[in-house]
């Protein structure tokens, strides 16, 4: 009755293997490396850049232990510090040839050092928190109203400019907290002017009202309207830190949207809050200027005679260009700019938004400048990056623009980024800071692994000395509880904390009670006089209804956790719930397959090594 | 079964077979039920005294909590020789900052510095302006070991999803067990282990130890453990009702919780046993987490027993509600 088909036996191994598996990277340490990414969104990393890092390597006589690509960056590792450190050097200036400019992001990082063959299967080691690994971790809050004023704001201006041009009298266009509220002197202007702003925009949902003498319409931003305009702002703050992050060289920087108005940045290994404080605040701009192309004055500039007014600069493809110092037009006009394709050619493009002052602008520009091209540059820090420099074709009315021609639908892409990375949407409030050093990390880590260690040295002591064979097996069971948990953790890549820890110690603590359970269960048989065979089996069935229950319980707890911690809660809610699951596993499946194959078999049992089996007086 | 007389020592590296077979262990030998039911009223009079003390305190003293709730700023570095905190408490008084609190952390070398919300600063550059004033008062530069700013909003957020957490481990325990037992034992299984919750937060208070996140989800985590013990002695009461019919209800119980009552100390104690290594091992950020997973574990093995089973006694329940089904099915065997 004690015997499972192979099958079990075969999941059982199976498992146990994987688990054996995706646990392993975990014991290999970690290697030195330099990593390097690019420091700017046109530029991608690729097999070129490897074999750039891999001939500037070779020319400074260092001999990586290995260089890789992945889709972001060269990985090259290092067999000391030392050497990591004289790389990062060497392979920075091979490819920041001007460091005031640089392209790429050289970072020191730390990579596991487990064989390939694991990496390339995902067995990758547990992804540590910062409170095991130091860094710094802010929670930055997006102010969303000023996100929707902003737009309201550019809203009542684009409004003006369409009752303007649709020849509609109005008698003023104000925002009034989250309304638009335009003014008529009579209903039918109104009615006019209602038909004619309901034509141009969904966004805005128009209620009539009267004020006296006056005729009014109130525009609110409906719900969907207000939730893209929020989406919109976080996404861009979002991409706007990316580039600012990039300058700061971490190796493996985390932006992410937490929440509605929320983002998480996270950055292992910085020690200077300051400075990534102010990197996170700065704000960048976006300007439009014309440029010179009158002949003979680019190839002067070439030769250091840069014609007055002008400035030279290059544009992405490595051509020089000249561009007026006169700002036509600032990314503060800019209201959205998405890629697309164009209408007549349906090549790739990019679409731009301005509000309706920069329309205006935009038109007399264009009129008087048909033929000749126009410069987008990114200002960052007092230097400026051309993003894109278009011919003119025609004039351009309406503050609707659209950039097309010789670009494939990744460059449109890169554009759109860069353009909408110039500014924040909204702005930004760092509402929770935490910063961990890297000696208080790695002391956490031995904390954390100390605990653990001798709490189940403890439990394995006494589980083997009260329950014997039983106790062994059970203490087997719980091993491979521990194992298979730090494989799921490694397998899903959850990040692991400090309270994660605490958590796999408090699940190896808890699992124990399903053993435990049974252990009981099958000295209570065999008290009343059950076969030992009988016993076992008995002993597991009737102790897994109990064992459902009451890690059904904890798991309630556990998952209420998950729902409404944060932080540090999450870290160790993840890993409680896992726990519980591994351990319904462990304890019955595993520790059940051992049980049959020293038990099963035989056909005379007389007794199985439980410990003693008291039976009161009398019973017996 | 009676036990051999141990054999003679021997040095062996394998192991002993005395291992397997001699030194057996066997804690609990009872006999017969122990009336725990008799003593019922006695014990809930004592569980009654430690709650109604415990709500005093927390009513009196209230609790000590951590910067994640209240937000503020922690600032924790370490000197390479003691500083002197009275020194570092001045200068940062000097300095500005309102209501600081400076105290030793782990060792007289390194230094909490707790700071509430500032309301004239720019709070997230706090930190800066703290290691400022640090190494302006000369002597040994400090190094940070560790920032934390919690922002006022967050903080309130933490508090109503911590109590939306407790909301719901509460209502899911309970649903769970009236689904799966009867609504008599979901009330006195949640009423025993929400005691031990209050008795928790009452040592925290009584002590004024920091209550933070951590402990919270220890406080959490303990509540859905013990509820456990509730379920498995309750388990022993169903089964006991169905299999032994004469018995009186008290009787029920008492042979419930006898026969289960080793599983509990085994499992209890082997549970104590790591979190006990994480309050000896896992330093100060460990520490209070542990502490309140020792102080609910113990209370657990009380409460669960002979606070949930003798409400469960006072609220009626009897044999009726569990062999309804089991009639008929009996009649049509006979």
């Amino acid at each position: 009755m004690n015997r499972y088909p192979i099958w079990v036996y075969v999941t059982v191994a199976v498992a146990l293997l994987l688990g054996a598996l995706y646990t392993l990277p975990n014991f290999y340490g970690e290697v030195p490396a330099v990593q390097v990414s690019s420091a700017k969104a046109t530029l991608k990393v690729d097999g070129k850049v490897m074999e750039r890092v891999e001939a500037a390597l070779k020319a400074g006589s260092l001999a990586p232990a290995g260089v890789t690509l992945d889709a972001t960056s060269v990985r090259a590792r290092f067999a000391t510090p030392d050497e990591q450190l004289k790389a990062r050097d060497t392979i920075e200036r091979a490819l920041n040839p001007d460091p005031t400019d640089p392209s790429y992001v050289v970072a020191l990082n730390l990579l596991s050092a487990s064989p390939s063959w694991l990496t390339s299967m995902h067995a990758l080691p547990m992804y540590l928190g910062l409170d095991l690994r130091g860094g710094v971790h802010f929670l930055l809050q997006v102010d969303m109203k000023g996100a929707l004023t902003k737009r309201l704001d550019s809203m009542s201006a684009d409004l003006r400019t369409l009752l303007r041009d649709k020849n509609i009298r109005h008698a003023g266009i104000t925002r009034d907290g989250n309304n638009v509220v335009i003014r008529f002197r009579d209903a039918e202007t109104r009615d006019k002017g209602k038909n004619a702003i309901a034509d141009s925009t969904a966004d805005l949902q128009l209620a009539e009202r009267q004020d006296g003498t006056d005729f009014t319409l109130v525009g609110t931003l409906g719900l969907p309207a207000q939730n893209k305009i929020q989406e919109f702002a976080i996404k861009q703050n979002i991409t706007t830190l990316h580039n600012r992050i990039n300058e700061l060289g971490v190796a493996e920087p985390v932006i992410q949207q937490q929440g509605g108005d929320r983002i998480v940045v996270q950055l292992p290994g910085v020690q200077d809050t300051a400075k990534a404080k102010d990197i996170l605040g700065r704000t960048a701009t976006l300007e439009i200027r014309l440029v010179d192309d009158s002949t003979g004055a680019l190839e002067g500039a070439r030769q250091g005679q840069v014609p007055f007014g002008t400035e030279l600069y290059t544009e992405r493809g490595g051509a020089p260009l000249l561009v007026k110092k006169q700002v036509v037009l600032t990314g503060d006009r800019l209201t959205d700019a998405q890629p697309g394709f164009a209408s007549d050619t349906n090549e790739p493009a990019v679409h731009l938004t301005l509000d309706s002052a920069g329309a205006r602008i935009f038109k007399d520009v264009t009129r008087e400048n048909i033929n000749k091209r126009m410069a987008i540059l990114l200002i960052e820090k007092g230097k400026g990056e051309v993003v894109t420099a278009p011919v003119i074709r025609s004039e351009i009315g309406g503050g609707r623009v659209q950039i097309s021609g010789r670009m494939t639908s990744t460059e449109a892409n890169d554009v759109a980024l860069l353009l909408r990375a110039g500014s924040l949407a909204a702005p930004m409030e760092i509402i929770e800071e935490r910063t961990i050093g890297p000696s208080l990390g790695a002391e956490n880590i031995q904390k954390g692994f100390h605990s653990t260690l001798w709490g189940f040295a403890a439990i394995a002591a006494f589980m083997i000395a009260y329950y014997l064979m039983f106790g062994l097996i059970s203490v087997i069971a719980l091993a491979a509880n521990l194992m298979f948990l730090i494989a799921l953790l490694s397998m899903l890549q959850a990040t692991l904390t400090l309270p994660g820890i605490a958590a796999i110690a408090l699940a190896l603590g808890m699992a124990i009670d399903s053993n435990v359970l049974i252990n009981e269960r099958i000295r209570e048989e065999l008290r009343n006089g059950a076969s030992p065979q009988a016993a076992i089996a008995a002993g597991y069935e009737r102790a897994f209804a109990t064992i459902l229950d009451s890690n059904i319980t904890t798991l309630i707890a556990g998952l209420a956790l998950l729902i409404f911690g944060s932080g540090a809660v999450r870290g160790f809610a993840v890993v409680h719930c896992l726990g519980i699951l591994t351990s319904m596993f462990s304890a019955v499946v595993v520790s059940r397959s051992l049980v049959n194959l020293i038990y099963g078999r035989k056909r005379k049992l007389d007794k199985v090594s439980i410990g003693q089996v008291w039976k009161p007086e009398g019973k017996a | 079964m009676r036990r051999k007389p141990a054999p003679p020592y021997r040095l062996l590296l394998a192991p002993h077979p005395s291992l397997l077979t001699d030194h057996e262990m066997e804690f609990f030998r009872i006999s017969k039920d122990i009336p725990f039911m008799k003593h019922a009223l006695v014990f809930n009079v004592i569980s009654l005294l430690t709650f109604l003390l415990a709500v005093f305190f927390l009513a009196t003293r209230g609790l000590h909590f951590s910067v994640e709730f209240t937000g503020g700023t922690l600032v924790e570095v370490t000197y390479a020789e003691a500083p002197d905190v009275g020194k570092v408490r001045e200068a940062l008084t000097r300095d500005g900052f309102a209501d600081v609190q400076v105290q030793n952390f782990g060792s007289a070398r390194d230094l909490l510095i707790r700071l509430p919300v500032q309301k004239d600063l720019d709070s997230a550059r706090v930190s800066e302006k703290v290691m400022g004033s640090l190494k302006a008062i000369g002597g040994t530069a400090p190094e940070l070991r560790r920032v934390e700013f919690v922002g006022p909003q967050v903080g309130k957020e933490l508090a109503t999803d911590g109590a939306m957490a407790l909301l719901m481990v509460v209502t899911g325990i309970m649903l769970y067990l009236a689904f799966r037992f009867e609504w008599r034992f979901a009330v006195s299984a949640i009423i025993a282990n929400l005691h031990d919750v209050i008795i928790i937060l009452g040592f925290f208070a009584f002590f004024q130890w920091e209550f933070s996140l951590a402990v919270l989800a220890a406080v959490l985590a303990v509540l859905g453990y013990s509820v456990n013990e509730s379920v498995i002695v309750f388990d022993r009461v169903r089964e006991t009702f169905k299999k032994k019919r004469g018995l009186t209800t008290p009787e029920v119980i008492n042979h419930a919780i006898t026969s289960t009552i080793s599983r509990t100390m085994i499992t209890h104690g082997s549970t104590e046993m790591m979190v006990l290594s994480m309050l000896i091992f896992g330093g100060e950020t460990l520490f209070y987490f542990a502490l309140a997973l020792t102080i609910g574990i113990l209370f657990g093995i009380y409460s669960s027993v002979l606070v949930a089973s003798p409400l469960l006694m006072w609220l009626g329940v009897s044999r009726e509600q569990f062999i309804k089904p089991q009639v008929k099915k009996d009649e049509a065997v006979v």
